[in-house]
């Protein structure tokens, strides 16, 4: 498999990767992980003139914990956000969910960055950012923005990033006690990317669910939050019965078709499962 | 053992070390893409879009145009050099061949199609300017599904076979059938669908043609399981260039599973492009032009009737197959689902009246030929699908029913009622071993206390025979086949005793530079490393058949052994002349040469070899030198046979299947290396397993592959299968000297039905008696809550 030709850049640090894109425009893109770029480029679905490569730009792979906030540099390698034990001990559920990725090989290389800029609607990081509330970090050419996960994923493939900008840092919240979180995924057998994905962070306090936040993958144009199962379950007692009801909720706002994954009622019913069991498995983190 | 001369001695049956791992493992191998040679140009094809189509015009300028561009080449050049379509290897009475060209001359006939080639400098430019090639077709309706071609009506696939049919070809007595099929206490009816694969060897093909015009001699490196049937066919039938003036060297071949026996365009054009440019030229396929143009496998659909008396014993079989073969009738193509399918229909029992009917369909997508069991999954299926169905209606238990009726030990050689005679077998130790290992009655109950705690469990027989050895070439030949299919071995002593081995078998993951050397290393009392297995090139090897159908140990370690015997017996006279003993009083033991009763009086083996090429004393009528060549021809087919047994969980929420446990009792007869056939049974189950749940190649009705990359084509993952187990009964063949039978195919052959079977089980408590592979997740789910669903 050969890509058409392109030039190669290696940025040396975020602003001349700005340059480099303020340069070439529409024909270049970045490179960061190449694990969703250059196999697209190699079945000639993307033939970009320039790339830019920045992952070798110092500092931008840096994981760090600010207190209230993980932040996690937007090339920081999936195994490395994997392993990492700020990340492990402070938002579980990003580890979790980077560990389903894949397999070794591909979260050696592949990036955070990557994965969120790329906003495969099947990828598993996107309904990570939406469970976790996390905020995006662009910069541009003129100067940095932040933006919510919720407002970041637009349409299929399409984000809120503007030609010109790169993500830069991803900003994680780190949930507060009586938290609890899970990612329940069921991997298409061939690809292993999510036939669905749902990422669960809720926090429970003095028996009833604070707060609650479902990412879903696989099912839909985008990442999305499931609005109708976050709502049945705010403030009330957690409890198995609670559970079912939110779960029931799982295929509100979505529309399902029959294709070679499954009949229209096959992925509703695996919605709602994937749903309660990571409710289920969440609400058991919470207490301990 | 009673062919091993050498008492205590242990290699055969020992777990040697694969010898070539070292080389794969370091990323040391020698594949066809990596070699270079000087001045080297590249292919790239420009392939067909559609499924069914005519060319009106191919216009290359813009391509031609390109810097770096050699040549672009098409049908219509190739065949104006006189170069001939593909032929099959193997005809059946009032078959329809289609014309089978390397570049398609006015027609295309599915996706890929190969239209015409670019040589470039580089590969990069090669893929460029074929994508600058403009092609103007006429889009025809396409038809891919083999029913619906046979079907009144259908888009034609080739004007010269009316109705889409290939051949029609039937096995068995009809009339014995129908009688007993009236008299029968009932009678289980069953459709299956045996879905299409894709092999996915993990090295794509690849060719390599370079043209010496100085000695007018054409050299080809290609991904082939059998570099001397590539040379006889392209040479001979196609390009017109005589042996000896043809060589061709299949190097490190990184899998093959059948997909790699094949002549195929991209090497025929690459040849001749070669020869006409003057250059050499290279293609490596990218994996979506192996989805595309690698034979495909299976692809049946079938209706399976089969007749009881009241004590559950057959009485009658009936299997009506329409077999999808694709757009061109490659290598092997009408053998698959004839030869090697109808003829295993009787399977481990003992079945009075068969019938076999078998319509080969054309259809507009990628020929289907032998893929890793070649038939034999396929009879296998039907025959052991049909029996756990069968058990269910009939209220007997799936073992049970198949004990009933297995073949009695004391009934070798045994005569089945389609064509094939067993020449050994005990079938109920390896059911009453798998039975055992596997505690089927503890099975059973733990299956039956889930269920009424809501686990569905589900527990899969799969009983079967297979036909390997490929094959006896006095009956091959009355069946059509185009060649025997013997197998060549020579065995060279050099003058200080170590040994090269010349083989026409070819190894592509089988590991014959081990188990081959531990034949020559027992016979002759060397070690391993004393021997050195040449294979894969024409140049140096005498002549072959290739490796396919379980055959390189029955067929190829035969001949081997026949040209060590040879040797032995040279050395044996030369010794016994040097010790002043007559030849019969000389013995051999541990590499070396004593006079009975007097063991000081020896010659070593190396010093016998080294006395022959040195023939300052032989014996007086004798000629120097220490070599044998043998050619064997197996007198039959080898049948191993075993039981296996898939374990495996429905989660009925989602339906998905989990493979728990992998039971495989096997009979191989003599194993030569336990560790490599262990190897090659695990591959063979992952396959197996990975149709029955995963696999299967998706047309839609234009003509377009649905799963044309592994993003879409299920291939089974390290991760989803459990941890193998596997032990064997000894039964040894007597057609050959080693009594080993073929390993290869086993796996893929027995396991599919075990794992349907096992899901089927799982679902029975939901009435549901049957479903289609491969067994996914929405399949299953949609089947436990009916079309409608929900929970
Ligand atoms: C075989 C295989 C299996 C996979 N399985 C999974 C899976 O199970 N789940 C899953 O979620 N993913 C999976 N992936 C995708 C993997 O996670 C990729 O690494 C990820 O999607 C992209 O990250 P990357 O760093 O490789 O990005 P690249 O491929 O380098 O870039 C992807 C896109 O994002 C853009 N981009 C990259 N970085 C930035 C940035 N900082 N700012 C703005 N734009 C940027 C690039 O220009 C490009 O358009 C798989 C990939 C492969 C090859």
């Amino acid at each position: 498999m050969y890509p058409s030709s392109f030039d190669y850049h290696a940025a040396g640090s975020v602003q001349e990767a700005l340059a480099l894109l303020a340069q070439y425009g529409d024909d270049a893109k970045l490179l960061a992980g190449g694990h969703s770029l250059i196999p697209v480029m190699k079945l000639r679905f993307a033939a970009p003139a320039h790339l830019i490569d920045i992952g070798r730009i110092p500092a931008l792979s840096a994981i760090s914990d600010g207190g209230a906030n993980v932040h996690v540099g937007a090339t920081a390698r999936h195994a490395d956000v994997a392993a990492s034990p700020i990340v492990r001990t402070r938002v579980p559920l990003l580890a979790e969910v980077t560990a389903h990725i894949g397999d070794p090989l591909i979260r050696n290389m592949g990036t955070i960055g990557g994965s969120i800029a790329h906003a495969d609607p099947a990828a598993d990081l996107p309904a990570a950012m939406l469970a976790l509330g996390a905020s995006l970090v662009l910069a541009g050419p003129s100067g940095t923005r932040t933006v919510a996960a919720d407002d970041f994923f637009t349409d299929v493939f399409t984000t809120a990033l503007q030609p010109g900008e790169m993500l830069t840092e991803v900003v994680v919240p780190v949930p507060g006690a009586g938290s609890g979180a899970a990612y329940e995924k069921l991997p298409d057998p061939a690809s292993g990317y999510a036939i669905v994905g749902i990422a669960v962070q809720l926090q429970v306090r003095d028996g009833a669910i604070a707060s609650v936040r479902v990412g879903m993958t696989g099912l839909g144009p985008m990442p999305m939050r499931l609005a109708g199962v976050e709502s049945a379950l705010a403030g009330t007692a957690a409890s198995t019965a609670a559970i079912a009801a939110a779960a029931a909720r799982a295929g509100d706002g979505l529309s399902f078709d029959d294709d070679v994954r499954g009949s229209a009622a096959y992925k509703l019913n695996i919605a709602r499962v994937y749903v309660r069991r990571a409710l289920v498995r969440a609400m058991a983190a919470s207490a301990g | 053992m009673a062919t091993t001369s050498e008492p205590g001695a242990s290699l055969i049956g020992a777990s040697v070390k694969r010898k070539e791992d070292q080389r794969f493992i370091t990323g040391k191998g020698r594949y066809t893409d990596d070699v270079t040679l000087p001045g080297q140009t590249y292919a790239a094809f420009v392939r067909s879009p559609h499924a069914n189509a005519t060319i009106n015009r191919i216009d290359a300028s813009a391509a031609l145009a390109m810097p770096g561009v050699h040549a672009v080449l098409t049908g219509a050049d190739m065949q104006a050099a006189g170069v001939n379509p593909i032929p099959p290897g193997w005809l059946h009475p009032g078959i329809k061949i289609a014309e089978f060209r390397a570049l398609a001359v006015g027609r295309v006939s599915h996706v890929g199609n190969a239209v015409a080639v670019v040589i470039a400098a580089s590969p990069s430019i090669a893929r460029d300017a074929a994508d600058l090639v403009d092609v103007d077709y006429t889009d025809h309706p396409a038809v891919a599904d083999a029913v619906a071609a046979l079907a009144a009506g259908a888009p034609q696939v080739h004007p010269d076979a009316p109705g889409n049919v290939v051949f029609n070809w039937q096995l068995g007595d009809a009339a014995a059938v129908d009688a007993a099929m009236a008299g029968a206490k009932s009678v289980v009816r069953q459709h299956l669908v045996n879905q299409r694969l894709i092999a996915n060897a993990i090295e794509p093909r690849a060719s390599l043609a370079n043209y010496d015009a100085a000695a007018d001699e054409l050299t080809l490196y290609v991904t082939s399981q059998n570099p001397h049937v590539h040379r006889l066919i392209m040479g001979a039938f196609v390009l017109g260039i005589p042996e000896h003036k043809f060589r061709v060297i299949a190097p490190d071949v990184g899998g093959g599973f059948g997909s790699k026996i094949f002549i195929y365009p991209e090497e025929c054009v690459v040849a001749w492009a070669s020869k006409t440019l003057g250059r050499p030229v290279k293609w490596t396929a990218t994996r979506s032009e192996s989805f595309l143009t690698d034979a495909h496998g299976r692809d049946h659909s079938t209706d399976v009737e089969m007749a009881f008396d009241d004590a559950g014993t057959i009485v009658a079989l009936r299997v009506k197959t329409v077999a999808n073969l694709g757009a061109y009738l490659t290598l092997f193509a009408p053998a698959v689902p004839t030869y090697l399918y109808g003829t295993l229909m009787s399977g481990q029992y003992n079945i009075p009246a068969i019938h076999v009917d078998v319509t080969a369909a054309y259809t507009n997508t990628t020929p289907v030929d032998a893929y890793r069991g070649a038939g034999r999954p396929e009879a296998t299926y039907a025959l052991e699908r049909t029996m756990d169905v069968a058990a269910r209606q009939l209220g007997l238990d799936p073992a049970e029913l198949r004990r009933r009726n297995l073949i009695a030990p004391d009934a070798f050689p045994f005569q089945t009622a389609v064509a094939l005679q067993y020449d050994s077998g005990n079938y109920e130790p390896a059911l009453d071993k798998a039975l055992a290992l596997i505690d089927y009655p503890a099975r059973r109950a733990e299956q039956a206390a889930g269920r009424a705690a809501g686990t569905h469990i589900g527990i899969g027989l799969s009983a079967y025979i297979e036909a390997c050895g490929l094959a006896p070439s006095h009956i091959v030949g009355s069946l059509g086949a185009q060649a025997g299919l013997y197998e060549s071995g020579v065995v060279r002593i050099h003058p200080t005793g170590k040994v090269t081995v010349l083989t026409g078998s070819h190894s592509h993951g089988q590991g014959h530079e081990t188990t081959f050397a531990q034949i020559v290393a027992q016979e002759l009392g060397c070690t391993i490393d004393d021997v050195e297995i040449v294979h894969g090139d024409t140049g140096r090897v005498p002549f072959g058949m290739g490796t396919y159908g379980s055959r390189s140990g029955a067929v190829g370690g035969a001949a081997l052994f026949g040209s060590l015997q040879k040797v032995k017996d040279k050395g044996r006279r030369i010794a016994a002349h040097l010790l002043e003993a007559a030849p019969e009083d000389v013995d051999f033991a541990g590499g070396n040469f004593f006079v009975k009763g007097s063991p000081s009086r020896t010659k070593s083996f190396a010093e016998v070899s080294l006395a022959a090429y040195l023939a300052h004393n032989l014996p007086p009528d004798m000629e120097p030198g220490l070599e044998a060549t043998t050619f064997f021809n197996p007198s039959n087919f080898v049948f191993p046979f075993g039981v296996h047994i898939a374990i495996v969980e429905v989660d009925t929420e989602t339906g998905h299947v989990t493979l728990q446990r992998y039971l495989a009792v096997d009979d191989f007869g003599n194993v030569i290396n336990p560790m490599i056939v262990d190897g090659q049974l695990h591959g063979g189950i992952a396959q197996g397993a990975a149709q029955a749940l995963w696999e299967g190649a998706q047309y839609d009705s234009n003509g377009q592959l649905l799963t044309g990359s592994m993003m879409n084509y299920g291939l089974p993952k390290a991760a989803f299968l459990p941890m193998f187990e596997t032990d064997r009964t000894v039964t040894p063949s007597p057609v050959n000297p080693l009594g080993v039978k073929g390993a290869g195919e086993a796996g893929t052959i027995a396991s599919t039905a075990a794992v349907a079977n096992a899901v089927l089980d799982a679902l029975s408590p939901f009435g549901i008696t049957h479903l289609d592979m491969p067994l996914t997740p929405a399949r299953i789910w949609s089947a436990i809550h009916g079309s409608h669903g929900g929970n």
